[in-house]
């Protein structure tokens, strides 16, 4: 009898130890202390694009955390547009995927180009989270009712009712010239992003 | 009984997996040890290159930096706390480098945590860092140092035999310039 359950417990510790020793090595910063909710790995992509490079992109309008409305449209003719969709607010990679956005506002500007942050969650949720990123430059929006329906209408909302990882680069004619649905684990490079906006100009 | 004991042992087990972060793949380093053994590339920039004396091209092992204390700021540039930090570290430099009874004696290094070599220049500029900042894109040395996380600052002294020990290590709580630097002269045995 306690041969045959050995092995049992044996994988289940192995599974256990695999579930613990995924490297979490984002969300790091000490501003979030305990605070971030550890995800683990999970799967790099799920859901499918229902738009692609070159198609007008779909038209909306969200709440931002400011108390305004904020419309794609209002930057047409004017600024090129990224999108900045992040799965979820209090989780590893996300928290720190747009402080880093913040000290780049410079390097936007120089493009031309205005960021609008996105998640799923609702506004009082990314106002406690965002708090806890200094003062950020860019608008942020709540994809939160009806539920991730801009996440829906690109094709970035996952079966688990969070968005992808994605950067969609829009130019000033409200084209769509880059899309990166990045390993939802793992941060976009800031240089990739850049370089789709240099080849805007 | 040994069946209930095993079951109290996984169900213990089960229990800290769910409420203990992740443990990293080492333990950082403690104060009184060495360094992980890590390679950083000799800085292409002339300047960075004669602040921590070296020559030559290639790598460089942090005690191979001509100084008696070297202090190692792990950061991100996505991490806002190090943004915030920054001017601080900054004022730092300035307080050893205006300082000849120690401006030979102290160097100061970053290593960018996740960052790319544009990353790390982001943060550079948006600062005005004026020491030598490494990235760390895959991670490599953010492991051999424990994962720990940022910024996360530590003193490594340099004996003149050459061996080194880690002699203060410190999560975030960075103090300011001023008691910093008192810190680092007293633990370094400087002062």
């Amino acid at each position: 009898m306690e041969k045959k359950r050995f092995p049992h417990i044996i994988s289940i510790i192995g599974a256990l130890f695999v579930f613990v020793s995924v490297p979490m090595a984002f969300g790091l910063s000490d501003v979030y202390k305990g605070n971030i909710y550890q995800t683990g790995t999970l799967k790099p992509m799920d859901s499918k694009l229902k738009v692609k490079v070159g198609d007008p992109a779909p038209h909306f309008t969200l709440p931002a955390i400011s108390g305004e409305k904020i419309s794609l449209g209002q930057y047409r003719g004017k600024k090129n547009v990224v999108l900045s969709f992040v799965p979820a607010a209090w989780t590893p990679v996300c928290s720190d995927q747009w402080p880093g956005y913040n000290i780049a506002k410079d390097i936007f500007n120089q493009y031309d180009t205005v960021l609008l942050g996105i998640t799923v969650d609702n506004i009082p949720t990314l106002f406690a989270w965002t708090n806890q990123m200094g003062q950020l430059w860019f608008p942020v929006l709540s994809d939160f009712w009806p539920h991730g329906a801009v996440a829906k209408r690109y094709g970035v909302l996952r079966s688990d009712g969070v968005s992808e990882r994605v950067l969609f680069v829009i130019d000033k004619k409200g084209f769509i010239r880059y899309i990166d649905v990045h390993d939802i684990n793992k941060r976009p490079p800031l240089e990739d992003l850049m370089s789709a906006l240099e080849k805007l100009k | 009984m040994k069946k209930l004991l095993t079951v109290l042992a996984i169900m213990t087990f089960l229990f800290s997996a769910t409420v203990f972060p992740a443990p990293a793949t080492k333990k950082p380093p403690q104060k009184g040890e060495g360094l992980p053994v890590i390679n950083l590339p000799v800085p292409k920039n002339l300047d960075e290159k004669t602040y921590l004396g070296l020559s030559g091209s290639g790598f460089f092992k942090i005690p191979q930096i001509k100084a008696s204390a070297v202090i190692v700021e792990i950061f991100s540039m996505y991490c806002p706390y190090c943004q915030k930090d920054a001017p601080g570290v900054n004022e730092l430099y300035r307080l050893v480098e205006n300082n000849p009874d120690i401006r030979n004696k102290i160097k100061i290094i970053g290593i960018g945590a996740g960052n790319s070599s544009y990353e790390v220049e982001v943060f550079k500029k948006t600062y005005n860092v004026p020491f030598p900042l490494f990235p760390d894109k895959d991670f490599t040395i953010h492991k051999a140092f424990g994962e720990v996380r940022t910024p996360y600052f530590m003193v490594v002294k340099i004996n003149e035999d050459g061996t080194h020990q880690i002699v203060h290590t410190q999560l975030g709580g960075y103090p300011g310039a001023e008691p910093f630097l008192e810190l680092v002269l007293k633990a370094s045995g400087l002062k």
